[in-house]
């Protein structure tokens, strides 16, 4: 098939506009959306490429509804997708809760901006980490990629929706402002370089009795889509592995739910994707992820030419997070630096992580601006004059 | 005895067995929905394996999940119709069915009930109007009458109810009919007229709680309830001609609306055969 954008070509478009193209060809074929600052531009390309590749793009009453019909459309078999900011991000929560809860493959894109509330629309900022793996209430587990380039928005994309298919979870892909709106040389490969994977659909009448139960024994169930005569089960309520509501035995919400939980956790080598720049003999590492990495990048780039060891640990995937591979880096450097914008939340997670190996400190902004090279360097060479 | 029931019961094959008996209260409307529902399904000769069936959250939702044996897909609090609007879109040949109450529906959801309406989408939605918030324990409803007792308005409801039937017939649905559960053939027309229409419907169950609304309002039992149900139900033919002050406590029960119009996932696909036509991509295979 055609496709309404050019592929295996070079193009410089927007961080949202790579989105839409990216989602297309993952083989997305239902978007559902609201508008919202800065993440129109995925909507509305959405609504401009989805007719032509036979798929259909879908404007709702909020965000809620949003989620909820994307949710609808996976279980009517289609590879679903919408995308937010950050108030409704929140608007999303409860029904991220019930995809996560009924294993629901989707793709989640927040294209954050300032908050709480309305805060700052068209400004970039990295505040809804702790919402995007801790939002919906109750334990759980998903993923959250977050690209830092418009290049990797796009190449992301594609493995959100080949993880959210090969787990059957939600998967977030959170982004920002300054990435979403920017422009940028964007390879877009060629259908046929590109490996897409479909949900496992049960192979047999007996498979399909069993929406919810480890029967490959690789905790993800294969997928009754509906349509197809199963009488597929669904529900939020804890349910067996028939889908039948169980609500008080316990030991079934407990089988449930470490179940949902440890098909991330236990899958985390095949999830976890981070760039090392300069670790080997580094004595200073920051650790960042998203928009802001790039200027860490700079920084360290700077550093190096005054002398000083520094590393860049930038992070592709915020969860699973590999809170072992940053202890082993603890373990042989002098100093963490944990550079993003907002006022903490990777911070703990590193902080956890090294395991009080080594000092970890925050370089936090706020503001709608992104920090600059020489601002984490200066903050770094201060620490190193007085320490 | 449950065993008698499905050998006895014509419309057992329609329910999922491993769920029944049914956690509803005794007395409850729910029941008497569910049977027009299945006879409904019945009689239009509709396969179960055609249809997908959503719900909310509450004591209507259970109706069809788990009751019914279909796909179905037991959603968050008021948002039944946007999840059916996904599986709709996704799945346009097949029948889409949300059964659920006036709380999730028409509450928490009824943004979600206005514009589903509004774009027309081929569901069909039976809203179970009981009055209240059964499921939680008896709290005051956007539909409690006004005046009435419920457990969050102790001394008496001082709201007026919401008219879903005409707020839906406003919004732009193809079908609108209300009924009783003690109008039960006429239910079962409706439902099937409802089903088979092309476009957004609703069939607003006027259903009986005796447990969390009628004990609180002198009204102890189903069948009184069923009575109040009886005497106080208006048909639409008479009630054109009576007085807002004439209608004040009453159900008007009857069709308010069947009508043509374009239907939204029949438009989505002349669309993209547009779009293709227009702006048309081929294949690059042919190349």
């Amino acid at each position: 098939m055609r496709y309404p954008f050019p592929v295996g070509a070079v193009d410089f478009i927007q961080g949202d506009e790579a989105i839409a193209r990216a989602a297309i060809l993952a083989g997305c074929r239902f978007y559902a959306g609201y508008p919202i600052t800065p993440a129109s531009e995925i909507f509305e390309a959405m609504s401009i490429y989805m007719p032509l590749v036979d798929g259909v793009s879908i404007q709702m009453e909020d965000e809620i509804g949003s989620i909820a019909a994307v949710i609808g459309a996976s279980w009517a078999g289609a590879k679903s997708m919408t995308a937010t900011s950050g108030p409704g991000f929140s608007l999303m929560m409860e029904n991220l809760g019930y995809a996560i809860m009924t294993e629901t493959p989707l793709v989640l894109v927040n294209v954050q901006r300032s908050g709480p509330s309305t805060g700052q629309p068209t400004l970039a900022a990295q505040g809804d980490l702790m919402q995007a793996i801790w939002g919906t209430h109750g334990d759980h587990s998903l993923i959250v990629l977050t690209p830092a380039t418009v290049q990797e928005a796009f190449d992301m994309t594609i493995k959100a929706f080949n993880l959210a298919e090969k787990y059957r979870t939600p998967v977030i892909l959170l982004t920002d402002a300054e990435v979403g709106h920017m422009r940028e040389r964007v390879y877009a490969p060629h259908p046929d370089e590109l490996e897409l994977i479909y949900r496992k659909l049960p192979a047999n009448e007996e498979e399909a009795n069993y929406p919810f139960g480890d029967i490959h024994g690789d905790l993800v169930p294969p997928m009754p889509v509906f349509g197809k005569g199963h009488h597929t089960y669904v529900t939020g309520l804890t349910h067996d592995e028939k889908g039948r509501p169980k609500t008080v035995q316990s030991e079934i919400h407990e089988k449930l739910i470490k179940r949902i939980v440890e098909k991330i956790e236990k899958n985390k080598k095949d999830i976890v994707d981070y760039e090392a720049y300069e670790l080997e003999d580094a004595e200073i590492v920051i650790i960042s992820f998203g928009i802001v990495a790039r200027s860490a990048m700079r920084a360290v780039k700077e550093l190096r030419k005054k002398g000083i060891k520094a590393g860049l640990l930038k992070l592709n995937v915020l969860w699973p997070f590999d809170f072992e591979l940053i202890e082993r880096i603890a373990e042989r450097v002098e100093k963490i630096y944990v550079v993003e914008m907002n006022l903490g939340q990777l911070y703990h997670m590193v902080k956890e992580g090294a395991n009080g190996k080594a000092p970890v400190e925050l370089i936090p902004k706020i503001g709608g601006e992104i920090h600059t090279p020489k601002e984490i360097i200066e903050r770094i060479k201060d620490n190193l004059r007085w320490g | 005895m449950a065993k008698e029931i499905y050998t006895k019961y014509k419309m057992a094959k329609y329910l999922r067995k491993e769920a029944l008996p049914t956690a509803l209260c005794p007395g409850c409307g729910g029941g008497t929905v569910l049977n027009a529902f299945a006879n409904a399904i019945d009689q239009l000769g509709i396969d179960p394996r055609d249809l997908v069936v959503v719900s909310g959250i509450g004591c209507s939702a259970w109706i069809a999940s788990p009751y019914f044996l279909a796909d179905t897909l037991h959603t968050t609090h008021g948002r039944a119709i946007a999840y059916a609007t996904g599986v709709k879109v996704g799945l346009p040949d097949k029948k889409v069915v949300v059964i659920s109450g006036d709380g999730d529906l028409a509450g928490i959801g009824g943004n979600h009930l206005i514009h589903a309406a509004r774009r027309n989408i081929d569901i069909t939605v039976i809203l179970v109007n009981n009055f209240i918030y059964g499921m939680t324990g008896g709290q005051v409803a956007p539909t409690t009458p006004f005046g009435a007792i419920t457990t969050t308005s102790p001394y008496r409801n001082v709201e007026h109810p919401l008219n879903i039937a005409e707020t839906v017939t406003s919004a732009g649905a193809s079908y609108v009919a209300r009924w009783t559960t003690f109008h039960v053939y006429q239910l079962i027309e409706s439902i099937k007229r409802a089903l088979s229409v092309k476009g957004f419907a609703l069939v607003e169950a006027i259903s009986q709680c005796p447990v969390q609304f009628g004990r609180r309002n002198r009204m102890k039992t189903p069948t009184e309830m069923l009575r109040w149900f009886q005497k106080n139900s208006v048909p639409l033919s008479k009630a054109r001609n009576m007085s807002p002050n004439e209608l004040e406590g009453k159900i008007v029960v009857g069709e308010l609306v069947n009508r043509e119009k374009p239907e939204f996932t029949e438009e989505l696909n002349s669309l993209i055969e547009e779009v293709s036509e227009h702006y048309g991509l081929g294949d690059n295979n042919a190349d």
